[in-house]
């Protein structure tokens, strides 16, 4: 009999709820919005400027036509790997040290609070450290001084991923290893760190996605050139810092090159952040 | 079966056989060792970075400590070029700082938990996986990328349809015709709030996704038998049995927030004086440090190094508490 005339009392509640369900909804589109328009814009305005210049060309000098971005994607690389060649085997290690051989002791867990707040340290801090700790000791700005401040960034991005990979190898292989004679240093190289490959891995590969792309640490530690500089020990062209004065410049051949590096750079971003989910998540499936 | 016949003595070639081993036995000693205590060292020396971090810039702040002590943090005025000696307050930026991540937090706490209960209780199966991936590679793209959109593509939309609306739909009201005063510009506090919005937006989804994934499914279900609505389980149920986790993740993002460098400074417009109007330029401690400090010397410098300070130990304090809310949870769970 009830039913004829609906409650309003249920009626106002499934509107709260179609209300907040709908805001749901639209909060994904929002989300999801900004990163199509991002994507978006970056390929229209950069892929004008994709050209086998882009590669093969130095950044040319103001209010002039042509050139490339070859001296900075090189010195971006170069700095990347250097940073990521120091940072990850430290990285490494201590995530090793935190699940293997300090796993329950207190100072494990002091350094994987501490790290995890470096993780999220601002990178403008890192740079201004690397400013006080290398360049003004060593007298200037360096391509040294610039891949030490990717390394400070590399290396709580590698500790995390690399204790939380190893925590995950089942105790058993340890134990069968080590009643088979094995010395804990070859359990953990031949048998941890082979079971964990595609997890260590991840980690490295989100940490050079994380540094690719860092701006301001490299902005008061390698500074950037406008030429072939393959020397560490002075400036040395890179990206970021080659697309942040581009934008800042009206000159509009400036503005071309910072679109298409922009481009190139974020592309590369996330294909490395892609890459790595697929490594991580193929060995979860197995 | 070949027995061993250990009263034989041993041959040459068994000797140098068992010498052999013990070397290698004692190699792979020596090797453990080594590796236990390198890999030792590189954990301590992330405690060491931490602490480098910290005395190099007491070291470069010092000056600046010295010579404006507390009066650093009320004052104003930021005039790096006086003479005889620069005034420099930290107010501006430290204001820029706060009101700007505040901002951010406001725009994006509401919409990444409307995110993630999209993603665990309306979304289809095989849509999840892919919209979370895209959600999260928002935080994959660069910061200066952010900042070049932010300064080419949003800057210009926002001054020419967004503001202007907003400013004359609160022209009448008061408090918020303050607030939301004219006139509009390209670069403002307002930008640099929604830009950071977006970047930590993935961070508030991927961690409330995680926690709202360990409600037990039977709390859920027995709100769902006893007639609630999806949205009144979220409310009642899934939210509260969350809520420490989710303040963790929002802390987390507030941090990245206090501490975001170039995308700010591309869109904030680099300003030190506080204005009520939240549509005015602005600056914030990152955006100050980024802009001027190459071409600083002196006590400007040093200012600019104690700006960072004062940065290191905000983020640090809030990072922190994050930290311990998130291993509280993680505690709870393991009971």
């Amino acid at each position: 009999m009830s039913t004829a005339t609906p409650n309003p009392y249920y009626a106002g509640r499934k509107r709260g709820n179609l209300i907040a369900m709908g805001l749901c909804y639209g909060a994904t589109v929002f989300g999801l919005a900004w990163l199509v328009l991002i994507l978006v814009t970056l390929v229209t305005n950069g892929l004008a400027g994709l050209s086998l210049d882009l590669l093969t060309q130095n950044t040319p000098p103001p209010n002039s036509t042509g050139g490339g971005l070859a001296n900075a994607i090189v010195g971006s690389l170069m700095l990347t790997a250097i940073g990521v060649g120091i940072g990850a085997p430290i990285g490494l290690l201590a995530g090793t040290y935190m699940a293997e051989y300090g796993r329950h002791s207190k100072l494990t867990s002091v350094i994987r609070f501490i790290n995890d707040i470096l993780l999220s340290a601002p990178s403008i801090i890192i740079g201004l450290f690397v400013y006080g700790a290398v360049v003004v000791p060593m007298g200037g700005f360096s391509g040294i001084a610039g891949a030490l401040a990717l390394a400070v960034i590399v290396i709580p991005v590698v500790v995390r991923t690399t204790e939380d990979m190893l925590l995950l190898v089942p105790n058993p292989l340890r134990e069968a290893a080590s009643a088979l004679g094995l010395p804990r240093s070859l359990v953990i190289k031949r048998i941890a760190y082979r079971a964990a490959k595609a997890g260590l891995v991840t980690g490295v590969l989100l940490a050079v996605a994380r540094v690719s792309g860092e701006t301001a640490p490299l902005l008061f530690t390698v500074l950037n050139n406008q030429f072939w500089s393959l020397d560490l020990t002075h400036s040395v062209a890179n990206l970021p810092v080659t697309i942040n004065n581009f934008v800042n410049n009206p000159d509009p051949n400036w503005k071309k090159l910072a679109w298409s590096g922009a481009l190139l750079i974020t592309f590369a971003v996330l294909s490395l952040n892609i890459a790595a989910r697929v490594i991580g998540s193929s060995r979860n499936e197995k | 079966m070949a027995t061993i016949d250990t009263t034989q003595p041993l041959t040459q070639a068994e000797q140098s056989e068992s010498l052999s081993r013990a070397q290698v036995l004692r190699s792979m000693k020596r090797g453990d060792i080594v590796f236990e205590n390198l890999s030792k060292l590189a954990a301590i020396s992330v405690l060491l970075l931490l602490g480098g971090i910290i005395i190099s810039l007491f070291i470069g702040a010092w000056p600046a400590i010295k010579t404006y002590g507390f009066d650093f943090l009320t004052t104003q005025r930021w005039a790096p070029s006086l003479k005889p000696q620069p005034i420099l307050g930290a107010l501006g930026p430290i204001y820029g700082t706060l009101v700007s991540s505040f901002l951010a937090m406001v725009i994006a706490v509401p919409v990444g938990l409307g995110i993630s209960i999209f993603l665990t209780e309306l979304c289809p199966h095989a849509l999840r996986r892919p919209i979370s991936i895209a959600i999260e590679l928002l935080a994959g793209i660069p910061s200066i990328i952010y900042g070049m959109w932010g300064f080419f593509v949003l800057g210009p939309f926002l001054a020419e349809s967004f503001q202007p609306a907003v400013i004359s739909f609160f022209a009448d009201v008061p408090v918020l015709n303050v607030i939301f005063a004219g006139p509009a510009s390209n670069l403002s506090l307002f930008n640099a709030s929604l830009i950071l919005a977006i970047m930590v937006l993935p961070f508030i989804t991927a961690i409330s996704r995680d926690v709202f994934a360990t409600v037990p499914t039977v709390l859920k279900e027995a709100a769902y038998g006893a007639g609630c609505t999806t949205w009144e389980v979220v409310w009642n149920v899934v939210i509260p049995y969350t809520r420490v986790g989710v303040i963790g993740g929002v802390m987390l993002a507030l941090g990245r927030a206090l501490g975001e460098t170039m995308a700010v400074a591309f869109v904030i417009g680099n300003a030190f004086k506080i204005q009520a109007s939240i549509f005015a330029p602005a600056t914030t401690i990152s955006a100050a440090i980024a802009s001027e400090f190459a071409e600083s010397d002196g006590l400007h410098q040093s200012s600019l190094i104690l700006l960072g300070l004062l940065l290191f130990v905000l983020t640090f304090c809030v990072l922190a508490m994050a930290r311990m809310m998130l291993m509280r949870l993680e505690r709870n769970q393991g009971k």
